[in-house]
């Protein structure tokens, strides 16, 4: 056994750290957050250059032969700096599925662009019936002429404003619910039919309402195999998972960090309010918690390529339990030790905090990966 | 013991249910169940109705102009308007510096001042809070020096809700900068429109405006508008905190809180069901609803020893503690039912009347914000942490 990272992981930690401090000081992000997309291309065009968007992929598909544990590395620094740039989408989601599940054309005509930094992607997979169940599609795909014909409703797609094309998941047999029927689509972004409405989220990244009426695509559009998809999307989303824990533990330090540094700064009572008994125990709590929450990302990021499905998906729901709660425990604790300051949105600490709530949300919260852990083990 | 109610006090809470329709517009109605802000005129409409009835300042006594209502009715009104979907009253006027000022003003002030608060002709601001006198609230250093009849008073108050919109700011300021730090305070009542004070908005988590800044650069403000002896602003003060923590724990808005998340919960689609059908999101909201129900109770049994002559104790402390952790709570399941569609962010269907339908359910814009927002009820009217420690000094003795 060997928990320490290689002399290439080290110096992949470094230069993302070092990205995040010269491209995300606060009031940076501030301005980033504020153009019309969200994100910067030259931000985009240098992780490509860093080789961070093949970084996960193997040599044969184009990559650099790295895997889960670079992506979370340098998901961990994204968190420190709040990063805005569409990684997750594009290269963990998008490119993860293309890279499983892709024919050789789809991986030349899509995977060798996106790690040369020139697509993006995004993936429709929630409808509004959804919470977080990924087999409750009901926009439906059907047979026409040799291709298929694409129509329903997609929400909160991230970085839909921004993709060159959308991942969709659809179902094109089957029951509603079911995990069989359901068929993976590479839509072109600016196809007839699709309608967008897009806009900011709390923690603000961009996302979209998507409408597909009777968009056509040919047969080469189906990613994978029809009616067989759902593996292929668990599999991409407890990656995805994976790597959010990541980012989420990167938060939680920049969090603890801020708050460590306000409470033996701030004076009330003519001392630093860390002299205060109870605000110390809680800031250890913090500190016990970001450390729970990295030590399961770290056992969920060395297991999430297991040969066995239900070791993978455990790891990926035991992550995402801890992140919920010790992000809720980081978050709620930051605040309240800020006092009015951490409620406003001129500290970084609220805009931390937005975000490890709405990392809970995505792909099933605290709750939801509780129940899907516990089914898992029980069946075993 | 009776918890049951007389029929007079049920006819009671029928005249309040009826006064509420009647007089609470529908457009602010709509803004209370779906979680919008409110604007100025949401809150002056509907306080100067409650002023031509008599009832804004409820809590009163008859002798200044209030109705002498008992524990129940208070009770039952403050349930009733939340039910009906009312705006919570502003408290600085009514429920704080009205209080102050017929408790320590002088006959003079009590003429002056009282009918506008009474009516919600004017608007008041609370003036405690600066940038280095938060929970410690005693170190604050506004000062204000004596020249003759006036006062020049001149530094910072800070987490001024509706400073933007008040007529009237209740101050403490420092009058005695050598005396100790409670005895050197003194509680001044500052006019808005003088020259030197100016506003700052403060930008919250949620986008919101309701907090500001307050500069107060060499204020002149007459001898007379001082409430109390100089040097007693602290009496005031602490006067003022403990009425505040007793409304603070806002328990007909959580009881609103609670019937709402079960709304949502029918509502939320869950796995071809609701999530009415989940047992571990209803077994939350039915925590809840018992938490609410021992706060309840708990602030009854405190009101019931006010009504026999007591004032409210240190114990109080122990409502707010729990009165915002439920209202926390609260927010925090109805963001977990949105699921992902709390993520978008849609500041036209908080702030603005639109057309726009919103993205997600009708219940999903404020979902989020409300959660973020409501972090700041542990934190104001005295943190929570400083609220346990006036209970382990003043009523555990520890």
């Amino acid at each position: 056994m060997d928990l320490s990272l290689s002399d290439e992981q080290k110096q992949l930690q470094d230069a993302a750290e070092r990205f995040v401090r010269d491209k995300y000081a606060f009031e940076n992000r501030r301005k980033i957050a504020a153009t019309e997309k969200g994100w910067l291309p030259e931000n985009w065009a240098q992780m490509a250059e860093l080789g961070w968007l093949g970084m996960a992929f193997s040599e044969e598909d184009g990559g650099y032969g790295g895997g889960p544990i670079e992506t979370m590395i340098v998901m961990e620094q994204f968190g420190k700096g709040l990063v805005l740039e569409p990684f997750l989408p594009t290269v963990v989601l998008g490119g993860g599925m293309i890279a499983k599940a892709g024919s050789k054309a789809q991986k030349e005509a899509l995977l060798a662009p996106m790690i040369e930094g020139k697509k993006q992607f995004a993936f429709a997979w929630l409808e509004r019936q959804s919470r977080y169940n990924l087999a409750d599609v009901s926009l439906k795909a059907t047979k026409e002429g040799n291709g298929w014909s694409l129509s329903g409703h997609k929400g909160v797609v991230y970085n839909a404003p921004s993709a060159d094309n959308i991942i969709v998941l659809a179902r094109t047999s089957g029951s509603a619910r079911e995990e069989k029927g359901l068929t993976l689509f590479v839509v072109d972004a600016k196809a007839k039919g699709i309608t967008r409405r897009d806009y900011p989220t709390q923690d603000s990244l961009r996302a979209s309402e998507l409408t597909f009426d009777k968009v056509s695509v040919g047969a080469d559009a189906v990613l994978g195999k029809v009616d067989d998809a759902f593996g292929v999307v668990e599999d991409a989303v407890d990656h995805a998972i994976v790597a959010l824990c990541a980012e989420a533990t990167g938060c939680m330090d920049a969090i603890n960090a801020a708050t460590l540094e306000y409470i033996k700064t701030r004076k009330q009572f003519g001392v630093p309010i860390g002299k205060f008994q109870v605000l110390q125990h809680r800031m250890v709590d913090c500190f016990t918690n970001a450390q729970e929450a990295r030590s399961m990302t770290l056992m969920a990021s060395l297991k999430i390529d297991d040969k066995d499905s239900v070791v993978r998906r455990k790891a990926a729901s035991g992550a995402k339990v801890q992140i919920g709660k010790s992000g809720k425990f980081c978050g709620q604790s930051a605040v309240q030790m800020h006092g009015g300051m951490g409620v406003t949105d001129e500290l970084s600490v609220s805009h931390y905090f937005k975000r490890l709530t709405m990392i809970d949300l995505m792909f099933g919260n605290q709750q939801h990966h509780l129940t899907r852990y516990s089914n898992l083990a029980m069946a075993a | 013991m009776d918890l049951a109610l007389k029929p007079e006090h049920k006819a009671f809470a029928d005249e309040v249910r009826a006064f509420a329709r009647a007089n609470l517009s529908a457009a602010t109605k709509a803004k209370t169940f779906s979680g919008k802000h409110y604007d100025k005129d949401d809150h002056i409409q509907w306080q100067q109705a409650l002023g031509r009835q008599g009832w804004l300042a409820y809590t009163w006594p008859k002798k200044y102009g209030g109705p002498g209502w008992d524990v129940t009715q208070r009770f039952l009104f403050e349930n009733v308007l939340a039910e009906e979907g009312a705006p919570r009253i502003i408290p600085f006027g009514p429920k704080m510096v009205g209080p102050v000022i017929y408790t320590f003003g002088t006959d003079e002030q009590k003429e002056r001042f009282l009918p506008g608060i009474r009516s919600s002709e004017v608007s008041w601001c609370q003036g405690y809070s600066e940038p280095g006198a938060g929970s410690d609230l005693a170190s604050l250093r506004t000062r204000a020096v004596r020249e003759g009849d006036h006062y020049i008073v001149n530094g910072q108050k800070t987490w001024t809700s509706f400073a933007h919109w008040g007529d009237w700011i209740f101050c403490l300021v420092r009058t005695n900068p050598d005396a100790k730090p409670q005895e050197g305070i003194s509680f001044l009542l500052i006019d808005m429109k003088t020259p030197g004070v100016t506003v700052r908005p403060i930008i919250m988590v949620d986008g919101a405006h309701h907090v500001n800044d307050v500069f107060l650069d060499n204020v002149k403000v007459p001898v007379a508008n001082r409430i109390g002896k100089e040097g007693e602003g602290w009496t005031c003060a602490k006067f003022l905190l403990a009425n505040e923590r007793l409304g603070i724990a806002e328990v007909p808005a959580s009881k609103r809180g609670v019937r709402s998340l079960r709304d949502i919960a029918r509502a939320e689609p869950a796995n071809g069901a609701t999530l009415a059908d989940d047992p571990a999101f209803t077994a939350q909201i039915a925590d809840l609803d018992l938490q609410v129900q021992a706060l309840e109770m708990s602030e009854l049994r405190a009101l019931s020893t006010m009504a026999l002559g007591g004032a409210p104790g240190p114990e109080v402390s122990t409502l707010k503690i729990r009165g915002s952790e439920i209202q926390q709570r609260i927010t925090e399941l109805a963001m977990e039912a949105v699921g992902e569609y709390a993520a978008p962010y849609q500041p036209g269907m908080l702030f603005q009347d639109t057309n726009e339908t919103p993205i997600g359910p009708d219940h999903a814009p404020p979902a989020a914000p409300r959660y973020f927002n409501f972090r700041k009820t542990s934190i104001y009217g005295g943190s929570n942490e400083i609220q346990k420690n006036i209970v382990s000094k003043m009523v555990l003795g520890l």
